[in-house]
């Protein structure tokens, strides 16, 4: 007699517990095998089943059942292979047979811990709904009393600047002739600003994205830079650079970032002497809007030969950086250390500014990094921020939203008279239902003085099938799909560099018209309305009360 | 839109001649308020130069709170003047407008210049507070050879309510503006022309950076850095800092308000400097629309645009008198017998300036530093 676990399947998962079911359509399916040989996570399989189909086939109807062996795509129901919905069976499909379609009753969540270990994923929180930057409209309209602006006709300028800012009054001019000079004789040091394009491409390693993704985003905004005159710019990540890169003099273009594991950083001073140009400015990152209090995490198999060797490891281990800088033991030595070492490093010529994840300390992050002559800025990622790998637990609960924390901190830089001395960059959540410039200009109007993107341009630039309900995700597992997320090169040939790196020039070109048509009406054109909160209100009272905006219905 | 006639002259004037030009460009309602600021007065103050004046309205009780204060601060009243007023129809009056010339405290007599002009700040400010909520105080200046006149109306029917064609009240620099019927929910304290510690001026427009401006103002830690009822108030205070706060050139106020590009920047023999200031003081960028219309402490009279939507503005006139209008009809009341040919329309670059005593007008461009 066989076993009753055997028969009732009892401890089995159903299909109905997984966020994805797979439709597969007998009717249309030749039978290629395209979708499972494409599945990343081989949810799919192909199997082979015994059919019982009853039909009649003369003049008068004589129904009978045949039975008979053929051939189906059939999804698994172990968690370990769960369908995660990318798709790719749909695009590869010839007939239009398969679909995944996502499970609004699943269980996925009480499951994915097999062995203990809970649910990591990529991606970023997993929170459809939209954000309060997508509730906030731009309400100030030019008009008669103040003609608009036209947004493809006049200059406009849309440039930021990164750095630490001198107040007008600490500046060592002096009058000479009825004119103001520099003193070259007061000493003063003026510390390095750079003038960039204030929408910022935020830090993914070459690590967690492909060398194909990573350098199709470097020549992007390369092309940006040299041949459109947009001065955008892009952050490293943790785990260095390119040798080549870090000698060429497209160096300027991009921001290093050293984090807690100061991976690639060996390499970097090493190539200090042979550098032809300084960086744009230097990330120093002590946290991750997506996983506040986690290092960052390249996982074993997505350490290569080319990882390896850029991050001076050995491949095929884990590479946990700890959840803080080792040598630091408060924020005063933070800064001490690692600002004045990192500025001492290119002769105080490059910003440095640290990167943290939103947080309700962030004042007293930024009330330190204010009484610091060196620190350049402040970037800080909000909670909807994406990663490559992170515990769930971690990206779905833990972090502040980016907008309210970036007006506390405007606020709290008003208050002492230094709104324009240290930069405020926010990130963690900007294009996350895809209105990037309205994200962006309503950042800016709340006190932002740049603004960081990484998974939407992953989205826009290379296809990136990650969203809020979960759908792909497994950046982690160096599965990805799209070869954005992984070091296996039958994954990272799929994506061509060359087409990211002119999606990144046609997003930008169009990120900078749409700027242009929320700033044209509202009547800036010459600087970035920086803090310009009376251009913005929302309908939600609690938000417009919060950020001190108008509340419109 | 706001109308501006500010006339600088080498002798005194009465300001009848800037309500006259103000009423010839006359579009529409204008009954918001009048506001007028007199500069290097003649007439009965003539005498009166290192005397600061304190103009405002008040109460009856508010005079009393006024003289109270004044007496426990020090402050003699050396003279008062008040205009002859008549019933207008159409204008609320109240109970007392004043412009009155104070003795300093004792301990001031022989203090320098900066410490009288904290004290006659402070003490501006005090007494605005002081009748703030009921409205009992009102005070506009406290400076020396300043006067400050300003009501809701229409400009020539304040013109008959404040007797000013009987008046011997003259001037040789004088700014006025009546307002446009933008403003219904009206506060004198919103009505231009602004000053403060010598500097003078009125706008045309809207301001729309005002938000980022005004906080930026604000955190300066200077006292005279608030109110703004008006968004013009900040092109006041923005001159103060850049040229008093700061100490910077008159001409570098232009490249507070509206920086040049970087392109641009790099052809002047000053770019260095340039640089510095455009990214220092970028929250002081004004994106327009608007033409302004200021005098500094020593007499100088400009008018600067805005870099691109330029609203109107003409300069013109003789040597010893000049008109900077918001139209150039103003000029034609003002100076008829001038080479109109001569007339200046400041556009983006252009910042024209009349120097003290209306002795020459010069156009300094931006572009070339």
């Amino acid at each position: 007699m066989e076993p009753a676990s055997r028969l009732d399947h009892n401890h089995e998962l159903s299909i109905k517990d997984f966020p994805y079911i797979v439709r597969w359509r007998d009717d249309r399916c030749k039978r290629c095998g395209r979708c499972t040989a494409v599945c990343p996570m081989l949810s799919i399989e192909p199997a082979v089943v015994v059919k019982r189909v009853v039909q009649s086939e003369g003049l008068t109807p004589e129904p009978k059942a045949v039975r008979y062996t053929t051939t189906m795509v059939k999804q698994t129901t172990n968690i370990e292979r769960y369908c995660i919905g990318c798709g790719t069976c749909t695009l590869v499909c010839p007939n239009e047979a398969i679909e995944p379609e996502y499970n609004p009753r699943h269980k996925f969540n009480f499951h994915k811990n097999k062995g203990g270990h809970p649910y990591r994923r990529g991606g970023r929180r997993n929170d459809p709904m939209p954000s309060t930057l997508d509730r906030l409209r731009f309400t100030r309209i030019s008009m008669l009393t103040d003609p608009a602006l036209d947004a493809g006709r006049h200059e406009f300028r849309i440039r930021t600047y990164l750095g630490r800012i001198l107040p007008a009054e600490e500046l060592p001019v002096i009058m000479v002739n009825g004119k103001l000079e520099v003193d070259k004789t007061s000493g003063k040091f003026i510390p390095p600003v750079r003038e960039i394009y204030p929408v910022m491409i935020g830090s993914m390693s070459i690590g967690a994205l492909s060398p194909t993704m990573w350098e199709g985003l470097a020549m992007g905004i390369t092309y940006l830079n040299e041949v459109e005159g947009m001065p955008v710019v892009m952050c490293s990540g943790e785990g260095g650079m390119p040798h080549r890169l870090l000698k060429s003099r497209f160096l300027k273009y991009f921001i290093p970032q050293i984090a807690s594991g100061y991976f690639g950083w060996d390499e970097i001073v090493r190539a200090l002497p042979h550098m032809i140009e300084d960086p744009c400015a230097i990330e120093i990152k002590y946290g991750q809007g997506a996983k506040p209090g986690d290092g960052g995490l390249l996982m074993a198999h997505k350490v290569l030969k080319l990882i390896s060797e850029i991050r001076g490891v050995p491949m095929g281990v884990d590479l946990p950086s700890p959840p803080t800088h080792q040598t630091q033991y408060s924020i005063e030595e933070s800064v001490a250390k690692m600002i004045q070492s990192m500025s001492m490093a290119w002769g105080f010529r490059v910003p440095v500014y640290p990167k943290i994840s939103g947080t309700r300390t962030a004042k007293a992050v930024l009330n330190n990094l204010v009484r610091n002559p060196y620190a350049a800025g402040l970037s800080i990622d909000g909670e909807d921020g994406g990663t490559g790998a992170a515990y769930n637990v971690s990206m779905d609960t833990m972090g502040h939203p980016i907008a309210s924390n970036i007006r506390d901190c405007y606020h709290d830089l008003v208050a002492q008279g230094k709104q324009n001395e240290l930069p405020l960059i926010a990130s963690g959540g900007i294009g996350k239902k895809g209105n990037l410039a309205a994200n962006a200009a309503a950042l800016f109007m709340l006190g932002a003085s740049a603004v960081s993107i990484g998974k939407y341009i992953m989205q826009a630039a290379a296809g990136c099938f990650g969203d809020e309900m979960n759908r792909c995700n497994v950046c982690n597992l160096g599965k990805c799909p799209r070869g954005i997320t992984t070091q296996d090169p039958k994954l990272y040939r799929r994506l061509d560099p060359d087409v990211v790196a002119e999606r990144v020039v046609e997003v930008y070109k169009s990120l900078d018209i749409e700027l242009k048509k929320i700033f044209a009406p509202m009547g800036r054109s010459t600087e970035l309305p920086i803090g310009m909160s009376d251009g913005i209100g929302t309908d939600d009272h609690a938000i417009a009360e919060r950020l001190h905006i108008s509340y419109v219905c | 839109m706001c109308r501006l006639a500010a006339i600088t002259s080498n002798e005194y004037f009465s300001p009848i001649e800037n309500i006259a030009a103000l009423e010839t460009m006359k579009e529409g309602h204008d009954g918001s308020g009048m506001g007028l600021v007199l500069k290097t007065l003649g007439g009965e103050f003539e005498e009166l130069k290192d005397h600061p004046i304190l103009s405002g309205i008040c109460s009856k009780n508010g005079l009393h709170t006024l003289d109270e204060y004044m007496n426990k601060l020090g402050f003699k009243l050396k003279y008062a003047w008040t205009p002859r007023t008549k019933p207008v129809k159409g204008i609320v009056p109240r109970d007392y407008y004043f412009a009155r010339v104070y003795d300093y405290p004792d301990v001031y007599k022989d203090r320098p210049l900066e410490e009288k002009e904290d004290l006659l700040l402070k003490t501006r400010l005090a007494l605005r507070k002081l009748g703030e909520t009921d409205e009992s105080i009102i005070v506009f200046s406290f400076y020396p050879d300043i006067l400050t006149l300003k009501e809701v109306g229409d400009p020539l029917e304040l013109c008959e309510f404040f007797g000013l064609e009987k008046s011997p009240l003259k001037a040789k620099i004088i700014l006025a503006q009546g307002r446009q019927n933008t403003n219904y929910a009206i506060n004198l304290y919103a009505c231009h022309p602004f000053f403060i510690q010598g500097y003078g001026s009125m706008t045309n427009g809207e301001n729309t950076a005002f938000v980022p401006i005004r906080e930026f103002l604000m955190s300066r830690g200077f006292p005279g850095y608030l109110g703004y009822n008006s968004d013009s108030e900040v092109f006041c205070h923005i001159l103060h800092y850049t040229c008093k706060k700061l100490g910077y050139p008159l001409t570098y106020y232009k490249d507070v308000i509206t920086p040049l590009k970087q392109s641009e920047i790099d052809k002047r023999t000053d770019s260095e400097v340039a640089r510095l200031l455009k990214v220092s003081l970028r929250p002081l960028c004004i994106d327009g629309p608007n033409c302004v219309i200021a005098f500094t402490p020593d007499g100088t009279c400009f008018m600067v645009q805005d870099a691109k939507k330029l609203r109107p503005g003409a300069v013109g006139g003789v040597k010893g008198k000049y008109g900077l209008m918001s139209e150039e009809c103003g000029l034609d009341s003002v100076v008829p017998a001038r080479d109109k040919s001569q007339d200046i329309f400041p556009m983006k670059f252009d910042m024209v300036i009349i120097k003290p005593g209306a002795e020459e007008v010069t156009v300094w461009n931006q572009l070339h530093g």
